[in-house]
């Protein structure tokens, strides 16, 4: 080794550290170490194993001979061992130096004193030639160094016992001279000795090879402190990628079957093949790279390692291998994944949640926008309910004939606006899911009838329109009766808009289940009916207002109606007609019930119903959109036929939450059918008073005989038809020209002539109007030469008209009709109004009997009436029930403001008795209150009111019937039935859903709690008026 | 004389920042600015009267509730009616977050959820003797007012 060649004195006490310290300035020192006191080893008390390194020795001496690293390591300790001998060197020339010097001083000396000696001598001898005696002395001292210090010292100790200046003087002189002479020679010579012995000593006491063995040595030392229990491996591969040198801590394989082996040669496994891959790639490209990769091997499991690899250099410059170093990272990775992985659960969810605000914000913004519509659209009704009744009354003041017409445009534009608001509400009612759907009995015959009455007293075209009902059909289902009438009329009054002539009819028949149901079957079956809320009282309630549709708008239908049941099975043909006709009706029995009936459980029955018209049809593209809001089939038709585009939306959605499908099939400019399927539950058989209390209001102007037989009937085919007709003037009070014949019903058999009539009579209530448009909306038929008897019968249109908008309610029949007549009018009106409805009275006479409390109510009521309004316009009667204490005087205070002073109770029941007791002009009740809720305690009075009995227990017992109906039939066996009271509803369930319970359960209109002065006022100006 | 005068301004201005603030974080609404208009010289205590009677009934109605809430199984239907009473007359005097709370506990009971409603009726409790002292403070200061010969400001 090169290293060799250098021989000095070196000091152990100089390597005071194992590293190099000259490899940089202090700044960039890459290794940073303690200076250890001299001869302390810090690694003496760390026992290191030295087991697990394998190293190819040989190979290691070649490694740190030709490579690049290795060389440069040794060149660094090298230049330090030469820079510490050049000091031991600078240090003996430096002493060399001094010697040298005192020996020129010596010399010096020596000379000056053979000068002396000299100079003394020529003046001795004179100029001549000098002989010098010591000349050969001199040259001697020449040669030998002397130290100026032992010349000194000697110096003055010259004493000379002889004669100065004599011979022998001179001569002893000499001596004494060469003997000191001598001994400064004998001193040289022993000082180089010295020094010379000096020098052997140095070079004998350390090599350099020995140094930097040690040094190395105590660098491995540190190394493997440092690395005993890193997770690490380090490793040097040849250019073939052979280990060549490797150490790893946890050795799972022996030296042999390591070393001169390549990775893929030593495990197999996932991450093997890549790694080599990767050794290879920093080989080829001769940089260092560090990578993770993942080991999957028999030897040690999984593991993720990150190797560090970098080429080694020859002198030359080339690649000879390369140096690997692994670690371990298995769990940081794992780590760094799992918390990757929570990251990303964390952002998904932070997504999703933002997701979730921006969808709930949406939701309720959504929500918010419907309620409000739904709230605006009832705060727009009943203000515009006001503006109507307002006109109503109006209309039978005394106007004049322009003014009649604008008041009838007025009108007319004001239903029209209502029913958009009931579209609209209804719409989004079922939208937001807010629509509940009632379970109530009801008979579907029965609503097919009324739907084409209704349908024929509005019609203004010569249609004929017809119903059939065929025999399989249940006699009584349940459903939502006021959906299906909804969606029926709302089909029937499309069809008719569309067609102008031919025939509108509606078939009705039962189905099996559709398939779209079967597959959902008991989910189906289950959920739908579940919707329904099973309210009796509802029952009732939808049948009175059938009722009193039917006994009120007596004027309703100016079409002849005829309804024929025959309990033969035919089709729906108009021609078959006569035969089914011809079946006596003594033949039909009661036993023909279908089997339905007579099951207990309650069954399903799906009922197919077609609504058909003989019209323009639509053309196939405009199908689709047919369903949807405020579509219609073209702009020219949405100018040519008005309408919002509202009905057929809702009736889909009105279908859908019961279960069932809407489907259309047209044909252009030939007609369309449009088609539902419900299903409706078959309630159990009932008892036959139940039957009859029915029937009673089912048909209440009918002979009792008619009755009895209907019964039976009931379960039949059905089959109506109202043919296009107008009245004569044979009822009319006024004598309006008879411009159309009557078309009646020529075709009905004798035999049915009773009960013909009795159904007849109940839908035929004539009326002072002599054109076939006069039943229609007031503002279309306002003729020019009307004259003031025809009043009574506008008045009674104009209710209908409004009572038919708002029909949802069925109570605002009751009230319109009360509020006009509690209208003042003048005498002259009022009384050719009653004498209007006088004779159309008597004209009827045949009717009288059957209805007797009703002829007393409208002939007793007008002038009772007219005292009562100026009764209340002197001092308003009110009735505040209210439980709330709060309230009460909050309402009371108000009331004061306003200038009246109510009566305060605070449940139903006390109310009921204050109603009983006393005659209120207005009634602002509380929904939720003890004992008797507010609805409840509404239902009784309104009871009460129409039966004119207030009787205890006629109230307990109608508490518990809770039927309205059957006390309006009782009516006629009570007194003197009582004018009707206004009930405000005071609830803070200001929704939609809470006020139609309100109105259904026959209030009239609400304030929404809190209550506040101004709606207050609102409410009091609209009932109590001055 | 001067003192005086300074001390009803100073008593009015703590009256209307605190009305201010009431109104402003929500404790009251417009319903009671309608209490207080109904309030004349014929009827002087009205809004004080009307709110205590409110503090008595809504005493009741807390304990009412607090029972309910306490009896296993619940009866929510009867829990909600109770529930309703307070919103009815919280509303009524204009309580607004009082009402609020009570809207929110009955979203609970629909749901039969006894833990929530346990909740709402802490948060009720919470807003109810919020208001409470809040309007009682509002009292005292208009009484100080009226005792120091100043004059309470006019509701519009």
């Amino acid at each position: 080794m090169e290293e060799e060649d250098y021989s000095s004195d070196m000091d152990d006490e100089i390597l005071s550290s194992m590293w190099p310290e000259n490899l940089g300035k202090e700044s960039d020192k890459q290794f940073n170490i303690d200076k250890p006191a001299a001869d302390q080893d810090m690694l003496d008390e760390v026992s290191i194993a030295e087991e697990p390194s394998i190293v190819d020795f040989k190979r290691l001496m070649e490694l740190t001979n030709f490579s690049e690293k290795g060389s440069s390591q040794l060149s660094y300790l090298v230049k330090q061992w030469e820079h510490k001998q050049a000091n031991a060197f600078r240090l003996l020339n430096e002493q060399i130096d001094i010697l040298n010097k005192q020996k020129q001083e010596a010399q010096l000396k020596e000379l000056e004193i053979l000068e002396e000696h000299m100079f003394e001598a020529d003046n001795f001898v004179g100029d001549k030639r000098p002989i010098s005696i010591l000349q050969d002395d001199y040259a001697f001292g020449d040669a030998t160094p002397i130290f100026n210090k032992d010349i000194s010292i000697c110096k003055n100790k010259w004493q000379i016992d002889v004669e100065h200046d004599s011979i022998e003087y001179w001569k002893e002189r000499a001596k004494k001279m060469e003997k000191l002479l001598d001994e400064s020679l004998q001193r040289e010579n022993k000082l180089q000795e010295k020094l010379q012995e000096n020098l052997r000593v140095l070079a004998k006491e350390t090599s350099p090879v020995e140094e930097l063995s040690q040094i190395l040595r105590r660098a491995d030392n540190f190394l493997h402190f440092i690395l005993q229990n890193a997770p690490v491996v380090i490793g040097h591969q040849d250019k073939e990628l052979r280990y060549r040198f490797i150490y790893n801590h946890f050795p799972s394989l022996q030296e042999e079957d390591i070393i001169g082996r390549t990775d893929v040669e030593i495990f197999t496994g996932a991450g093997v093949k890549e790694s080599q891959d990767f050794k290879a790639e920093v080989l080829q490209r001769g940089l260092p790279a560090k990578r993770e990769i993942t080991f999957e091997t028999e030897l040690f499991g999984t593991k993720t390692f990150l190797i560090y690899v970098e080429p080694v250099f020859s002198k030359t410059g080339e690649t000879i291998g390369v140096n690997y170093m692994g670690m371990d990272i298995t769990e940081q990775v794992a780590k760094r994944e799992k918390l990757a992985k929570l990251r990303e659960e964390i952002a998904v969810r932070n997504a999703m949640e933002t997701e979730l605000n921006k969808t709930i914000h949406i939701t309720e913004q959504t929500m918010r926008a419907k309620q409000m519509l739904a709230t605006m659209s009832h705060e727009i009704r009943s203000p515009l309910t006001g503006v109507l009744g307002m006109a109503e009354m109006l209309a039978h003041t005394e106007l004049n004939e322009e003014q009649q017409q604008l008041l009838g445009v007025m009108i007319s534009s004001g239903d029209l606006v209502l029913q958009l608001i009931n579209d609209i509400l209804d719409l989004s009612k079922v939208e937001s899911g807010a629509m509940t759907l009632e379970a109530t009995n009801f008979r579907p015959r029965e609503v097919v009838r009324h739907v084409l009455q209704t349908a024929a007293a509005s019609l203004q075209k010569e249609l004929t329109l017809e119903g059939l009902v065929t025999e399989e059909v249940p006699s009584e289902v349940i459903g939502d009766v006021l959906r299906i009438r909804q969606i029926l009329t709302n089909l029937i009054s499309n069809a008719i808009k569309f067609t102008h002539e031919g025939k509108v009819g509606i078939t009705l028949r039962v189905t099996s289940q559709p398939s779209f149901a079967e597959n959902q079957k008991d989910r189906k079956d289950c959920g739908d009916l579940s919707k329904y809320s099973k309210t009796d009282t509802n029952t009732q309630q939808n049948d009175t207002s059938l009722s009193q549709n039917g006994g009120l708008g007596g004027d309703r239908s100016s079409n002849d109606v005829s309804c024929v049941i025959d309990s033969k099975q035919c089709r729906d043909t108009q021609n078959r007609m006569a035969e089914s006709e011809t079946r006596p009706l003594s033949s039909i029995d009661g036993d023909e019930y279908l089997d339905i009936d007579s099951d207990d459980e309650e069954k399903i029955v799906w009922l197919h119903c077609d609504v058909y018209d003989s019209g323009i049809g639509i053309p196939e593209k405009a199908l689709p959109a047919l369903f949807k809001k405020y579509m219609q089939v073209s702009t020219d038709h949405a100018r040519k036929y008005g309408g919002t585009g509202l009905g057929l939306a809702i009736c889909k959605q009105l279908v859908e939450l019961m279960g069932g499908r809407l489907t259309v099939t047209s044909k252009e400019h030939c007609g369309s059918t449009f088609s539902f399927v419900v299903p409706c539950k078959v309630p159990k058989k009932r008892t036959c008073d139940e039957m009859d209390n029915d029937l009673l209001y089912d048909m209440p102007l009918s002979e009792c005989e008619a009755r009895s037989d209907s019964t039976a009937e009931d379960d039949k085919r059905a089959y109506f038809q109202f043919k296009p007709r107008t009245l004569g003037s044979l009822f009319s009070s006024g004598d309006a020209a008879p411009r159309s014949k009557v078309l009646s019903a020529g075709k009905i058999d004798s035999n049915h002539t009773t009960k013909m009539n009795g159904i007849h009579t109940g839908y035929m209530f004539p009326t002072g109007e002599s054109t076939p448009s006069s039943n229609q909306n007031l503002s279309l038929n306002h003729d020019v030469d009307k004259q003031h008897s025809e009043l009574g019968s506008d008045y009674l249109t104009g209710i209908e008209n409004v009572n038919k908008a708002v029909n949802d309610c069925p109570s605002n029949d009751d009230y319109q009709h009360l509020q006009i007549t509690h209208s003042p009018m003048t005498t002259e009106k009022d009384t050719t109004m009653r004498h209007s409805q006088e004779s159309q009275d008597l004209k009827l006479s045949y009717l009288a009997h059957e209805n007797q409390g009703k002829m007393q109510k409208t002939n007793q009521k007008p002038p009772e009436n007219i005292s009562d309004a100026r009764q209340m316009q002197s001092r308003p009667k009110i009735l505040l029930v209210e439980d709330d204490q709060v309230i009460v005087m909050v309402t009371q205070s108000m009331m004061k403001r306003l200038g009246h002073s109510p009566d305060v109770v605070s449940n139903g029941a006390e109310a009921v008795q204050a109603v009983k007791t006393n005659n209120y002009d207005l009634v602002l009740m509380d929904v939720c209150m003890p004992v008797m809720d507010g609805l409840e305690a509404t239902r009784l009075i309104r009871k009460c009111e129409l039966s004119g009995n207030w009787d205890a227990s006629e109230v307990a017992r109608a508490c518990k019937a809770d039927c309205l109906m059957s006390i309006h039939m009782n009516g006629q066996t009570s007194p003197f039935p009582r004018k009707r009271v206004p009930i405000i509803a005071m609830t803070a369930n200001a929704l939609a859903e809470g006020i139609d319970e309100c109105y259904a359960n026959g209030m009239d209109s609400f304030i929404a709690k809190p209550v506040t002065l101004q709606k207050l006022k609102e409410t009091l100006c609209q009932y109590i008026p001055g | 004389m001067l003192n005086f005068a300074m001390d009803v301004l100073r008593l009015q201005q703590q009256h209307s920042q605190l009305t201010y603030s009431l109104f402003n974080e929500g404790f009251l609404d417009e319903q009671f600015t309608q209490l207080q208009q109904l309030q004349d010289e014929s009827n002087p205590d009205f809004v004080s009267e009307v709110v205590a009677l409110f503090f008595d009934d809504s005493d009741r109605l807390l304990e009412n509730l607090g029972k309910a809430l306490e009896k296993e199984p619940i009866d929510y239907k009867k829990l909600d009616a109770h529930v309703h009473q307070f919103k009815g007359s919280s509303s009524s005097v204009g309580a607004h977050r009082v009402k609020n709370a009570c809207i929110a506990f009955r979203a609970y009971c629909d749901e039969n959820d006894r833990a929530g409603c346990i909740q709402c009726l802490q948060h009720m409790k919470h807003e109810y003797y919020l208001v409470k002292s809040k309007l009682q403070e509002l009292f005292h200061l208009e009484e100080e007012i009226l005792s120091a010969g100043g004059t309470l400001p006019l509701i519009e």
